[in-house]
């Protein structure tokens, strides 16, 4: 293997090819190549790199040099005074927003100092199409150790020890669901990993598996070992072409390394994956449905139990982990549970991986240790709220979880204390908003999902859901009356009860979440025809103050309803019949003339 | 049985997708992601033939084309538009971007344009979050996009 003195590491992730980091990773090797540095320096594309607010992101390794925004065009210059001349591209370096300094190493930026990356750990710094890469950095010596001196007892006891919990929002122990599926007595059992990750505004997993692939086989095959299972599956995403690109590959490096298939290590285990799609439904993230999609049929769930640790996939005992689950354990058989279970808190052991997103100044993929607060994420690693705005909630746990508000912001998160706040971990979504989001609108939008992605086997979910939406548009429109809340938060409750399975169960909780947090929202809907967040549109009426508007005409050309009036050097007017409050006008106003009432 | 309109190399390409899955009933829907791919739609006698094929029933086929929202029994636009609606798009406008489209296209959501250059469809999240609003044409994904790009991007088709 060559010798490089420097390594180039281009994010490869799919926020960061959006913005054509492939182009600049192409552009870089030509230059690296036109200054005859091709046998000195190394130009890999990455795993996401977390920062995907900056993006794209190019790190120079061994310095650490962390360039951000970077654009195809600045390749040249990169090359020619970073590697050849040896100074710092200055203009392309990260500027604290509150220092205005510019920092190179990201260890020493906001957004990094309090991340702590153990299912993350290779993304980023790996080039996830070579398996060697993923060895050199201990890779397959987990699965190695556990095959030569462990009994399978004794890996599951490794795995009960650190307390790791199902990373997929249950928070069930990995251990205890192993020994279960262990201790079921069959010929053939199976390991699925779920990937199908369907919250919107979450990309954990499909960052793990376009970062770091590896990990997830690995830990994959350490369960076959330990439950009896030689057959595995990944249940991934359709829409995720790129992390089923990268699995693919992986899977056949992995098979030619002989890390996956008959006789690994020479310990007459045989185990090996492969790849099932899932075609978009969110239901299908519930484990007997996931398993149900798998066999070919429509993602239905069933009632439990029987749990799959007795009848899953094909009717055998079937261990169904989340990514993020998977990716952990690597980890915990090279360090020791002990190492794993003083992170976090002693509940919740271990670190979380978030998709922070929304109105947030660094938009990004995290990793905190359980018990860190909201607030040192939304606002340390974060950045605070976008343009200068007032924080107003943070939603976390997806459709199935709920809104948190100011005062929970202290609040360590962990699995209890989110449920006990009326939200829940889920699969580590974290939308944050400001004050101009209207927290009816958010409900509805949720409801509005989860209508759309029921499965439609039991009632309350298929019918419940839907008058809770109904109702919800009602109130939006300004159609809503006292009685209506009431109405809401029964319905919530009944649906929460019946429905048959944890996407029914969890659907109400952005209604009763935004009902309990901000009830004057609701009662302003109600009770004064107001959206004090100015959102819903029925509710609003824009008018043009006569002492700001200069009578330019802009807003009455770009009305496109023709609804502003008015002549040339004289106050404008906006006939609310006709308007469709679209907004254009105000967005145009220059005068700050126009405002919503 | 509906009529016969697709091509019959397509028919035999086809049997072959049904064929390297083992004519497995457990490979549904793997076969119809191919299905797909290859068609761009699975209209009914597309589903006949992958049912037969399986050895199942065309309700069975039909009750999983029509569960899943990646499958699609109309054809699409030349070049498929979709608005990203996850919900860190939504609090950073994306339902103004659709909007924008639906005006300029005179179409909702689900339909194609007549001369079938754009088709519009809402999808939930393709993970790039960072870019939010996002928007996808094809392959190429658009971010950081606002009601008044909206042109622009249309006028680069």
């Amino acid at each position: 293997m060559a010798k490089f003195k420097y390594h180039v590491l281009v994010c490869g992730g799919t926020g960061c090819r959006a913005s054509q980091s492939e182009t600049i990773a192409a552009n870089i090797k030509r230059a690296v190549a036109e200054n005859n540095l091709a046998n000195e320096v190394q130009v890999i594309k990455t795993g996401c790199f977390g920062f995907c607010e900056k993006g794209p992101v190019v790190k120079m390794v061994p310095d650490n040099t962390f360039y951000v925004q970077v654009t195809p065009g600045d390749a040249d210059e990169l090359v020619l005074e970073h590697l050849v001349k040896g100074r710092k591209v200055k203009r392309l370096l990260y500027v604290d927003p509150e220092t205005h300094t510019a920092v190179s190493d990201s260890k020493h930026m906001d957004f990094y100092k309090k991340q702590l990356r153990i299912a993350l750990r290779n993304c980023g710094f790996i080039d996830p199409e070579n398996i060697e890469e993923y060895i050199a950095r201990d890779g397959y010596s987990a699965l190695g150790t556990v095959l030569e001196q462990y009994s399978p007892e004794k890996a599951i006891e490794v795995v009960k020890a650190s307390g790791l919990r199902g990373r997929g929002g249950g928070g069930f122990p990995t251990g205890l669901k192993w020994e279960l599926t262990r201790k079921s007595k069959a010929e053939q059992k199976f390991v699925v990993c779920n990937a199908d990750e369907g919250d919107p505004g979450a990309f954990m997993d499909r960052s793990i598996l376009e970062g770091d692939p590896h990990s997830v086989l690995e830990a994959m095959a350490i369960c076959g070992y330990c439950i009896g299972a030689d057959k595995g599956l990944i249940y991934i995403r359709a829409e995720y072409p790129l992390a089923i690109k990268r699995l693919k590959i992986a899977i056949e490096q992995a098979r030619k390394y002989g890390f996956l298939g008959n006789d690994i290590f020479g310990s007459g285990f045989n185990f090996d994956v492969t790849i099932r799609y899932g075609a978009g439904a969110f239901v299908c993230g519930e484990e007997t449905a996931l398993i149900h999609s798998m066999e070919g049929k429509r993602g239905e769930p069933t009632v439990k139990p029987p749990f799959p640790a007795q009848c899953g996939y094909q009717g055998k005992p079937t261990n169904v982990n989340n990514v993020e689950t998977f990716a952990n354990i690597p980890v915990i058989f090279l360090k020791g549970a002990d190492w794993f279970s003083n992170i976090g808190t002693p509940k919740s052991p271990g670190t979380k991986v978030f998709a922070l997103a929304g109105k947030v100044n660094n938009v990004g993929l995290i990793e905190v240790p359980m018990g860190t607060t909201l607030r040192e994420v939304i606002f340390d690693i974060g950045g605070g709220i976008k343009s200068g705005k007032k924080f107003k909630a943070v939603q976390t746990g997806g459709p199935s979880g709920g809104c948190l508000t100011e005062k929970h912001l202290d609040l360590p998160i962990d699995y209890e204390t989110l449920v006990a706040n009326g939200s829940m971990m889920g699969s580590g979504g974290m939308i944050v908003m400001d004050e101009d989001d209207c927290m009816v609108s958010v409900a509805k939008f949720y409801l509005d999902f989860t209508v759309e992605e029921s499965c439609g086997k039991c009632s309350p979910c298929r019918i419940g859901n839907k008058r809770l939406h109904e109702l919800l548009d009602k109130i939006t429109l300004g159609q809503g009356e006292e009685a209506d809340l009431s109405r809401l938060r029964n319905l919530a409750t009944v649906i929460k009860d019946t429905a048959l399975c944890g996407l029914g169960q969890t659907s109400p909780n952005p209604v009763l979440s935004t009902l309990d947090n901000f009830p004057e929202e609701y009662e302003a809907h109600v009770k004064e025809g107001k959206c004090p967040a100015g959102q819903c549109r029925a509710l609003m009426q824009y008018v043009i103050d006569p002492n700001l508007c200069v009578g330019c005409t802009l807003c009455s050309r770009v009305c496109p309803v023709d609804a502003i009036s008015g002549s040339k050097k004289t106050p404008h007017f906006i006939n609310s019949m006709v308007c469709i409050k679209c907004g254009a006008c105000m967005e145009k106003c220059k005068f700050g003339a126009i405002s919503v009432q | 049985m509906a009529k016969v309109k697709i091509p019959v190399n397509k028919v035999q390409e086809l049997r072959v997708i049904c064929k390297k899955f083992n004519n497995d009933p457990g490979e549904l829907i793997n076969v119809l992601h191919e299905a797909q791919n290859l068609l761009g739609y699975l209209p009914a006698e597309v589903q006949e033939i992958v049912a037969e094929e399986l050895n199942v029933s065309v309700a069975h086929v039909y009750g999983v084309v029509t569960f899943y929202s990646f499958f699609s029994m109309l054809p699409k636009g030349k070049h498929p538009i979709s608005i990203c609606m996850g919900t860190a798009c939504y609090v950073r406008g994306a339902e103004k971007v659709l909007e924008e489209f639906k005006r300029r296209l005179d179409i909702k959501v689900g339909e194609t344009t007549p001369d079938g250059k754009f088709s519009l469809s809402c999808l939930r999240c393709v993970g790039a979050c960072g870019l939010a609003p996002v928007i996808t044409i094809g392959e190429r994904v658009y971010g950081r996009v606002s009601p008044e790009d909206v042109k622009k991007i249309l006028d680069e088709y």
